[in-house]
């Protein structure tokens, strides 16, 4: 079988693809949200030693998570663009970068707020905490690097080198600071490793998802922006329906 | 169980809808920000367009 | 004309750039000045009870290192750039990485260096006993060569962009916080009397992968920024 890949890694071919995705991607994220939060919030039981406040691990972690997988699914694109050559690599990478930023911030925000009830204090310098929070700074560091070089291939190619820096460097940070943490025997909070409860996983995978096809269709919305912005000199652009009416 | 025992969610409802109104508001805020570029930069292509057909 | 060998090529650029620094020996006294200030400014804002002081110190002084690396993050290719030696450079047969590192290590002498020599002095305010103060020189013979080399890559990244100062510190400082827990936590771990010499050969494996790596990187960054 062969599919041409390059045939979609044309700006042109894959406006239109990802015009058509973007609905499904949508729809399946409200579908899964309605779902998850039905699970998180109906069918799973209260926790005992928590009470109703784990409820807010249904956004939290998925946040945590997918804030750090864009991380690395954007770092690749980067890497992508940055060796191929390829212009919708670098666009990907660049249209993911707000969403990884915001799903940083709410996995901070959430956290604090699970924090406050169950630690007694808004923030811990946790290792996880502090290292979300410096995920969050390296996002921040590749949209003010990419948005301050006023020629496209140079902002895509040297945010996509640090990019790649930062995805290297995520893992040392993470060692050091939980290195640094052991040492001032902070607050090493674990989360309650009882047996979570089945309707409490599915919540959470459901929710997982939900958040996962949302960043997808929000991140293919803005790289058609994007490329039309890119593109706007092109032939097959002025072409568009939508910018012919 | 009603609803008002529900949203008080055991006394610990500033924290979870403070958590879940936070996600539903950046969920929004993006795409209202994405659909506004979109158009922003369909308003441009169009002065674009416009500026090539006086030309011609 | 003679082809230069590669260690001819490398004490040339770093000569050069250190007469090129002695030329202008008030940008060296700045980050110099910057850094004592930094440090001295600490007990004013905390208040003077020793014991608190005593216990800040590592950290207070691994901070402002840091800070003042990032004042003259600016300078390092930026001269280079706005009067073409830089472009010279690239054309030159020996590798581009080589020559960065050249200009890595002058740097590091010129504003590394003296933060080093300095940071001893302003231990005392902070009543450090000896034992911690020769361990903080050498946590910061360490990890002052990694700051100046993470710095280049973020100098090399931001070349010549408007706003270029603050835009470095926010790309490079997240970067440098694994030298600050180790070269902090030396310190520390004198004076609570545990091991020091894992926190040593940690910074010392950061400073080989940063030798490894940044130059590299570096040239990768500048040749990105000036096609």
């Amino acid at each position: 079988m062969a599919i041409n890949w390059f045939k979609y890694s044309s700006p042109s071919t894959f406006y239109g693809v990802a015009g058509k995705m973007v609905p499904w991607f949508a729809w399946s994220a409200t579908i899964l949200f309605v779902a998850g939060l039905y699970i998180s919030f109906f069918v799973a039981p209260t926790d005992v030693q928590q009470s109703e406040a784990y409820r807010i691990m249904f956004i939290h972690v998925p946040a945590s998570i997918l804030s750090m997988f864009i991380y690395l699914v954007m770092a690749g694109y980067a890497a992508l663009g940055l060796i191929f050559n390829t212009r919708l690599s670098s666009m990907m990478a660049s249209a993911l970068a707000p969403t990884g930023a915001l799903l940083a911030f709410l996995s901070l925000w959430t956290g604090a707020l699970w924090g406050k009830p169950m630690w007694g204090a808004w923030w811990v310098w946790d290792a996880r905490l502090t290292s979300e929070l410096i995920l969050l700074f390296l996002y921040l560091g590749f949209i003010a690097l990419h948005a301050s070089i006023d020629d496209p291939r140079r902002a895509d190619r040297a945010s996509a080198l640090l990019a790649i820096i930062g995805s290297v460097n995520v893992p040392i940070i993470y060692f050091s600071v939980q290195w640094w943490n052991t040492l001032h025997q902070g607050a090493s909070v674990k989360f309650t490793g009882t047996s979570m409860h089945v309707a409490m996983q599915q919540g959470m995978y459901t929710m997982m998802l939900a958040v996962w096809s949302y960043a997808i269709a929000v991140s293919l919305l803005r790289v058609r922006c994007i490329i039309l912005e890119r593109e706007c000199k092109a032939q097959w652009v002025s072409e568009l329906a939508e910018v012919r009416q | 169980m009603n609803w008002g025992e529900f949203f008080a969610m055991n006394g610990y409802a500033w924290y979870i809808w403070g958590s879940y109104g936070m996600a539903l508001l950046i969920f929004i805020i993006e795409i209202v920000m994405v659909r506004h570029r979109k158009m922003l930069t369909l308003q441009q292509l169009h002065l674009m367009r416009n500026a090539e057909d006086d030309m011609t | 004309m003679n082809k230069l060998s590669l260690l001819g090529l490398l004490s040339l650029v770093i000569r050069r750039d250190l007469v090129l620094a002695m030329r202008r020996r008030a940008d060296v006294l700045t980050t110099l000045i910057f850094f004592v200030i930094v440090v001295s400014l600490f007990p004013l804002g905390v208040g003077p009870e020793m014991d608190m002081l005593r216990k800040m110190a590592p950290g207070v002084v691994w901070v402002a290192a840091l800070l003042a690396s990032m004042l003259s993050l600016g300078r390092m290719f930026s001269a280079d750039y706005l009067d073409g030696t830089l472009e010279q450079m690239m054309l030159v047969p020996q590798s581009l990485s080589a020559l960065v590192l050249a200009k890595i290590l002058a740097h590091w002498m010129v504003s590394g260096l003296p933060l080093v020599i300095m940071a001893p002095v302003l231990g005392l305010q902070f009543d450090m006993p000896a034992q911690a103060l020769w361990v903080l020189i050498a946590a910061l013979l360490l990890g002052t060569p990694i700051l100046s080399m993470i710095g280049a890559v973020g100098a090399a990244l931001t070349l010549g962009l408007r706003g270029g100062g603050a835009l470095v510190s926010l790309l490079v400082l997240p970067l440098c916080i694994p030298v600050l827990v180790f070269g902090a936590g030396a310190v520390e771990a004198i004076v609570s009397g545990t091991s020091v010499g894992s926190h040593l050969s940690l910074l010392g494996a950061l400073l080989v992968m940063a030798l490894v790596f940044t130059p590299w990187v570096t040239a990768l960054a500048l040749r990105i920024s000036m096609e």
